[in-house]
Formats: C-alpha cells, structure tokens, sequence
C-alpha cells in the first residue's frame, strides 16, 4: 500500500504526531457522511427489500421464509412474458438509439467546428433538461387522435378520418428513443472528439473505402462511448415508467407498471419487491455483460458521466 | 473538422437532410408543447382557435391560468422545497466526499468508490420501493417498541427528500471532485506555512476554489429534483411535487394549463442547464 500513497497522502501520514491524530479526525469526520448516506439510503433498503421479497404471507402479520414469490413471477406467463418484453423492447430501444444517434454524433464531432459545434450540441441538451414529463406530454399531443399528426394527415387528404397513433408499441419506441437520445449522443462526441482526424485523412489516402474506415477505426476508437451510451440507455429504458404508461396506455406490459401495480394497487409488497429484485438483477447483468465485453471499468465508464 | 475527404455532393445532402430531420424531431415535441399553451380552447389540440394568454393569467372557468391554479402554485411550491434540501444536502455531502476522495488513502477505497457510483445505475423506481419498504419496516418496529408515531419514515416529503438525495449525491460528488482534483496543493501548503490552521487554510483557499464547482452541482441538483418522477412516484404522500401533480392531471384528461406549465419549466429549466454550464466553463 505505501506504494500507492499520494504525495498528500504522505504528508498527511508523516507530518508528526499531532498533525497525524489530527488528520485521523479529519479523515473519519470525512467518512461520516459517505457512510451514513450509503449505508441508510443504498445498503441497507436493499438488503431490506431482498429479505421481504423472501417473505411469505401465512397469516396476519406471520411470515416464513420462502421463494413463494419468485416462484409466482416463473408460474404466471403474464409476469414472466412481460418481464421478457420489457428486457427485448429495451433492447431494441437501445439499438434503435444507436442506429439514429451515431451519425449525429459524428456529424458534430467531426464535421462541424467552432460556434456551429457549441450550437448544435446544445440543441441536443436543452431538450434533456426539460422534465421527461413534459417531452411525453409533447409526443402525446402530437400522436392521439385528436392531435397535430392526425390533422395533417387529414389535412392533406393521405387518410379520411382521425388516426389513433398513441397507444402502440411504435409510440413508446419513439418517446424511449427520444427519452434516452441524449445519454448516447454526449459519450459519443466525446470520444470521437478524441479520435485524430489524420487518423481517417491516412486511411483514406491509403486507399481505404468509407466502410472500411468506419469499421477499421471510427468504430473501434468510439467503443467506450458506444458501451457506456448503450448501458445508460437500456438501464433508463428498462426502469421507465412514465414514457410506456402515457403513450402505450393501461395494455402497454411494462414490468416497472407491475412493480408500482403489486406496491400502491394492491399493497403486495412481498411480491413487488421481488419484481424489484428482479429488474435490478437483469439491469446489473447487463451492465456488467456489457462491461466485461468491452473490457471497461465501471468506474471509468460512470465516472465519467 | 475533416476537410481533405472527397465526398460526392449527394452523400453531403443526403447527410445534412439527416441532420436537419435529427433536429426536428428533437424539437417538436416542445414546440408543440409551448404552442399549444396559446391556443384559445380547452383542449390542447387542432383546431387552432386563435391566440390567447387565458391558460397563464385567467381566473374564470374554464380558463383558470396557471397563475390562478391552486394546486399547481401549491405543487411548485413544494417541488421547490424539495429541490431546496436535496441540493443543500447533496453538496454538503458531496463535498465532504470529494475531499475524501481526492485527498484520502484507504484501504476500501476502490469498493466504497463503486458503492458511491451505483445509484447511476439503479433504476429510479427501485430506489424508491426499497426505501419505502426499509423505511416502513423502521418505522412499524419503532412504532411498536414505543408507541409513538414515526410519520417522517411514512410516504411524504422527508422521504421524497431523501429518495432523490441518495442519488443525486452521486453527480454533486463527481462534479466537485473533478474540481478538487485540479487543485495545486502547494497554494494550501504555502498558506500552513504563513501559519494558518489546516481548516483556516481549507476555508481561505481550497473551499473558495471550488466554489464554482458547488455552485454548478447545486443548480444541477435543482435542476434533477424538479424533474424527478420515477423515485418521487413510489414515495410521495398527500404533497404532491410539482412532476406528480402533473401526471396525475394528464391521466384524467389534460387541459392548455399543463402547456402553460410545460412551457414555464422548459424555460426555467433550460436557463438553469445554461447556467450550470457556464459555471462549469468558468472553472477552466
């Protein structure tokens, strides 16, 4: 370890005695408050809600322990089917955001300079800072039936009545892509900030297709912020709640819509917190396959964020 | 900028007309949004029935403004208190955790410093029930070994309070310890040696450095508070922040009010993103 002391860490360790006792105080005076917060809001509830999940109703105010809820999420279809659809709409989500974010990015990393950079790049964060609510209002008054959609539709004459675009896979596609853009595109900017151009300007003089050079060395270069904006993006996905309610309704089959359903609706909370432990386990499996794949470090990847 | 590429003037159009579509799609929700808070009708749909300012200072039904609308005053009153405590406390804590940090050796470090990330990737409505299904499990055990009433560990505002505190630390600390790292110690060192105390030498010098950088996680912590849902939505009790209030308008049937709203928060929250932005540009 003495390897690893900082040059502070050092002085602070071998400043003498008083200094020592002193910086001793400092130190736990420090830790308090990192302790009292991870340990009370972080550690604890989750240790909690685990031992709840595990917790079977037998009588009033008696419990054993048991899987009875996990089992009940494997034996009823609709909990499992919508668990699996969650996890694959998420993934598709993310995808999708890949696909549509990507040239952006590289469009204001590479192509652009100056105030046209500053400019476009706060055009993809303001709308970021507006509450998700207010987005999702947005999409709503555009999709319904009764919304700005629909009426251009009729207006132009390509359909003769009202068109209900709300309320459909394709609609809480478009609001989780919108949702989660910008958490891909400012990764990816900045990582491919970092790529030199001559890099590309070589691979082209040495006679390389564009494909070629998005595959040799855009790509490669941009990996960590491909992964971090991907682990990001499913994560919000997959823990969304607001964007499938208002745009896919009461049928849209989102398994944090079952969480809320089990904990406020029917006041199951034994079986909600074995939802909960259940989604929490699928998002910390994929971050850490997502990890692992790209051989990133959590810390470096969030750390960063 | 790559300049020496030969690309055919097609494939630049077909590019640009991509980037202008990106940019559209971006916007249009909230230019529809804020369009609509004018329009003169109760619902906030087509037809345009002309221009009016009725959905932010009416008093007469159905045109009750946003200025005249109880519940949504009461609810931005509480969201703003709310946003209060969780950004005091989340750079107090924030920058104790910083200085740990940056200027701490210990054994642990590298696992507490991943304990301290894992709120980013916790999913907010999980959070929530396990806060909510700790704090209920404290409250019935005190509850029965007292007999007195623990209300604070009941849904309501401490608890939303600390629901979005014990996340939103997690950004205020990476916000602050970016900062305290590009710190010369050397300026602290000379201050010890003109004989200041260790604290005297922290509140003299480091702290006021590291000013701009409190200030940029406060404004970012307001900022994430007042737009918190998913967290909030599992711990709130009968005062509703702002977001919740919203919400639950928008499931019986909205009105221009909620664009009226919308269209305040899109302007107060953008200016408070520029703002923390150029906190953050100060400090290089």
């Amino acid at each position: 370890m003495v390897g690893n002391l900082s040059k502070r860490g050092y002085i602070a360790a071998h400043g003498g005695g008083m200094v020592s006792d002193k910086s001793k105080l400092t130190f736990w005076l420090l830790m308090a408050p990192l302790l009292i917060w991870l340990v009370t809001l972080i550690v604890l509830p989750h240790v909690g809600m685990f031992l709840v999940s595990m917790r079977e109703k037998i009588g009033v105010r008696e419990y054993q322990t048991s899987f009875a809820n996990y089992e009940v999420f494997f034996n009823e279809p609709l909990y499992w089917n919508t668990f699996a659809r969650t996890a694959y709409m998420s993934i598709t989500a993310t995808a999708l955001t890949l696909g549509i974010g990507f040239p952006i990015a590289y469009y204001i990393a590479k192509l652009t300079r100056g105030r046209t950079k500053t400019t476009l790049f706060l055009m993809c964060l303001i709308p970021f800072w507006v509450s998700e609510l207010v987005r999702t209002f947005g999409w709503m008054i555009l999709l319904r039936e009764t919304g700005v959609f629909s009426n251009v539709l009729q207006y132009l004459g390509l359909v003769s009545g009202p068109v209900e675009m709300l309320y459909n896979d394709a609609a809480i596609m478009t609001g989780l892509v919108y949702t989660s853009m910008l958490f891909m595109v400012v990764p990816l900017v900045t990582t491919l900030d970092s790529l030199d151009d001559s890099l590309i300007e070589a691979g082209y003089d040495l006679g390389a297709s564009s494909f070629a050079i998005l595959r040799e060395i855009i790509i490669p270069h941009a990996m960590p912020g491909i992964v971090s904006g991907c682990i990001v993006v499913f994560m919000l996905s997959l823990g969304n709640y607001l964007t499938p309610i208002l745009l896919g309704g009461k049928d849209s089959l989102w398994f944090t819509g079952l969480i809320y359903s089990q904990f406020i609706t029917r006041f199951n909370w034994e079986l909600g917190s074995a939802f909960g432990f259940l989604l929490l386990g699928l998002s910390s499996l994929i971050v850490f396959v997502g990890l692992k794949l790209s051989r990133q470090s959590l810390t470096k990847t969030m750390g960063q964020a | 900028m790559i300049t020496g590429i030969p690309q055919s003037g097609a494939f630049k159009w077909t590019y640009r007309a991509y980037v202008t579509l990106f940019f559209i799609y971006l916007a249009l929700p909230l230019t529809t949004v804020c369009v609509f808070a004018f329009n003169d009708s109760v619902f906030p749909s087509l037809p345009w029935e002309g221009f009016t300012w009725a959905w932010f200072f009416g008093d007469n039904a159905p045109y009750i403004g946003v200025f005249h609308e109880r519940a949504i005053l009461r609810s931005i009153v509480t969201s703003g208190v709310v946003a209060f405590w969780v950004s005091l406390l989340a750079v107090a804590v924030g920058t104790t955790n910083a200085f740990l940090f940056v200027r701490h050796d210990f054994r642990g470090k590298g696992v507490l410093y991943i304990l301290m990330l894992l709120p980013l990737i916790i999913p907010g409505i999980i959070l929530g029930i396990s806060i909510l299904v700790f704090t209920s499990s404290v409250a019935n055990y005190l509850e029965d070994a007292t007999g007195m009433w623990f209300d604070g560990l009941r849904p309501g505002l401490v608890l939303v309070i600390l629901g979005q505190f014990s996340f939103i630390t997690t950004f205020a600390t990476l916000v602050i310890s970016a900062r305290l790292q590009k710190f010369d110690p050397s300026l602290e060192e000379a201050a010890l040696n003109l004989g200041a105390t260790r604290w005297g030498a922290v509140r003299a010098i480091t702290l006021p450095f590291l000013y701009p950088a409190m200030g940029a996680a406060a404004v970012v912590s307001v900022l994430m508070s007042f737009e918190n849902f998913n967290t909030t939505l599992m711990l709130v009790g009968s005062d509703a922040p702002l977001t919740i209030t919203m919400f639950d308008r928008l499931k019986l049937g909205s009105t221009p009010v909620l664009n009226a709203v919308s269209l305040l928060l899109i302007v107060v929250s953008a200016a408070l993103g520029l703002a923390s932005l150029l906190l953050q540009k100060r400090q290089d």
